[in-house]
């Protein structure tokens, strides 16, 4: 399995630092290129596909503007670990194909750590420190919407399935 | 059978997800019975992704649409979304459509579209309101809603409840809105954990439907899924005077001994009327702390706070006075229906006579979308539900929030103010 590194983050991370309300009508990839830069300006450059982000408690507060989790599916975040988030994001994420991880303990990882994610079993293997961190499992039916790319691509999936049988 | 007790919120999601008993956690498919949507997130946004999908909506009869964000119109991009909204709904056959009637939290229950027990989505995020009629009703994105009119299910993690119980009765003076803003303050705009609010206790049973949906409502500030009121004989009197069947009412409540995560009892009588200062609903604290502040702007508006009642509120100490100039004071009614009562019954005359301009029934500068927005640096007080920086206008403007109350008395003094120091001679 493929991993990433960790970006850490503080508690109480909005939707305005993650989708700049004054961006909202710009295209999506230019609103990728200010996400989360007002905290850390070199992420939206630097963040790699498969790398993780690491947060503090209640994770995308704010607004329920769908372009939050949009954003970071964009940059090619593979997963967002925090011990909580707020529940219009996390649905939005899903339904957008962002994996978002509840882990009590996501404090023990750090800046830079290595992981691998199993979301299925709930487990969060730290190469870095070689510690494995349990999280929430993602429940099947959510694993398979992520994997379809979201609740519109999962949706059409599952249309056409129906009309071919 | 289950024996064992449940809260209201898994009363409502077994029943809509067909299975027998539900535990907290735990992660259930609801059938829909209704989705409401409005012209900014609504039609507009889901219209071509129920294209992509190359079907319909599931049930025409099941989806209320409400036009209220771009009302009225002011430019060309706000008569297109209109436009759009309309033609979307004729060509999906829906016939629930209310086209300039108010704000859709209050035009739903109002047109009859809620009954208890019901799952409710809608694509707005004070969609909680309709927990005031034991509806389980929650908001969404647009995304997430357009799979809704595609299929009618909707997937649920099973909340826990946090019962908020309100005992005695509330002091005169002291509104739905004064409980929420204390509430904000108290627990903080995560308290709610995104989990079933159930509001209960003697205080609130006294309370009427309106005041319990400004209860509901603000169970977005407080950060819950949900925000529910028990439904009882006022609930009931309520929907059958609106057009609507309260059916098996008495079914929807807690069990004795059911689980809550969390419990939190309140004394009503010791409640004193409550203001949130910039930027954020959990800046509440007591009126009185707030005795220097002389807003320009005082906004009797929105779904939160400017229903017939508030306006009744409101009318009830402005008899008779004149607003101190020169401060404005503008009234948006929360809907047609409400306007034209208090209209009939001389409320909103007693608020044009006092010097307010009567704006239409509809979002208006709560939402912030159209051409009457605050500007840089005026201080308002607004008994609206957010107050978060450039809501309403100017990023430099200064939103405080309270009850219609408290909103009237400070129009009266010229700054903020006490109601109670008003109602003693009312
Ligand atoms: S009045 Fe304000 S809070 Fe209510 S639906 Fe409109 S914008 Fe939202």
């Amino acid at each position: 399995m493929a991993h990433g590194r960790v970006w850490a983050f503080g508690e109480n991370v909005d939707t305005d630092q993650l989708a700049p309300g004054a961006l909202m009508k710009s295209p999506l990839d230019e609103l990728a290129r200010h996400c989360l830069a007002g905290v850390r300006p070199e992420f939206p450059q630097e963040v790699a596909p498969g790398d993780f982000i690491v947060a503090g408690k209640n994770f995308g507060m704010g607004s329920s503007r769908e372009q939050a989790a949009q954003a970071l599916v964009h940059l090619g975040v593979k997963a967002v670990i925090a011990p909580s988030f707020a529940g219009i994001f996390q649905r939005n994420a899903y339904n957008l194909g962002l994996l978002v991880l509840e882990c009590p303990e996501a404090f023990r990882l750090h800046e830079g750590d290595q992981l691998e994610v199993d979301p299925r079993s709930g487990t969060i293997s730290n190469q870095t420190t070689e510690e494995t961190l349990s999280c929430v499992p993602v429940p099947e039916f959510l694993m398979a919407m992520l994997e379809d790319g979201g609740l519109v691509p999962h949706l059409e999936r599952k249309l056409k399935q129906q009309k071919a049988t | 059978m289950n024996s064992r007790p449940q809260t209201l919120a898994e009363k409502i999601l077994s029943r809509a997800s067909g299975a027998s008993v539900v535990q907290p956690g735990a992660i259930v498919t609801g059938q829909v019975d209704l989705a409401m949507i409005h012209d900014s997130g609504g039609p507009r946004r889901v219209s071509p992704i129920l294209q992509r999908l190359g079907v319909p909506v599931w049930d025409p009869e099941r989806v209320v649409v409400i036009t209220d964000h771009y009302v009225p119109t002011f430019d060309a991009d706000s008569e297109q979304i209109l436009a759009l909204t309309r033609d979307w709904v004729r060509e999906q056959g829906i016939s629930r459509f209310y086209d300039q009637q108010g704000i859709c939290h209050v035009v739903l229950p109002e047109r009859g579209h809620l009954r208890p027990g019901m799952l409710v989505v809608g694509g707005d995020s004070h969609s909680p309101t309709g927990g005031a009629f034991g509806c389980y009703m929650f908001g969404i994105g647009a995304t997430e809603m357009a799979g809704v009119l595609a299929t009618g299910e909707i997937w649920l993690r099973v909340p826990e409840t946090l019962r908020i119980e309100w005992d005695g009765t509330f002091g005169p003076g002291v509104l739905a809105k004064d409980v929420m803003l204390f509430l904000c303050g108290q627990l903080g705009m995560d308290g709610g954990r995104y989990q079933a609010v159930e509001y209960a206790g003697s205080a609130v049973a006294r309370l009427s439907m309106q005041e319990r949906m400004t209860l509901s409502n603000m169970t977005a500030e407080l950060g819950g899924q949900a925000g529910l009121v028990p439904p009882d004989e006022t609930t009931a009197q309520w929907l059958q005077a609106h057009g609507s069947d309260p059916g098996d009412w008495a079914l929807w409540h807690s069990d004795p001994g059911a689980t809550f995560a969390e419990q939190h009892h309140f004394d009503a009588p010791a409640l004193s009327p409550q203001v949130a200062a910039p930027h954020s609903p959990a800046n509440a604290a007591p009126v009185a702390e707030f005795h220097d502040v002389v807003p320009e702007v005082l906004y009797l508006g929105a779904c939160t706070g400017a229903k017939l009642e508030d306006l009744r509120a409101a009318a009830r100490l402005l008899k008779g006075q004149r607003v101190r100039s020169p401060m404005q004071l503008w009234v948006a009614p929360a809907s047609v229906r409400d306007r034209q009562q208090a209209t009939e019954e001389g409320t909103l005359r007693i608020l044009e006579d006092a010097g307010a301009s009567i704006l239409p029934s509809a979002c208006g500068l709560c939402a912030g979308y159209g051409p009457q927005r605050l500007g840089p640096g005026q201080v308002c007080l607004s008994s609206t539900a957010r107050n978060f920086k450039g809501r309403m206008g100017d990023p430099t403007s200064q939103v405080y929030l309270c009850s219609p109350y408290t909103l009237a008395a400070s129009a009266r003094a010229g700054r903020i103010m006490d109601p109670r120091e008003f109602l003693e001679e009312a």
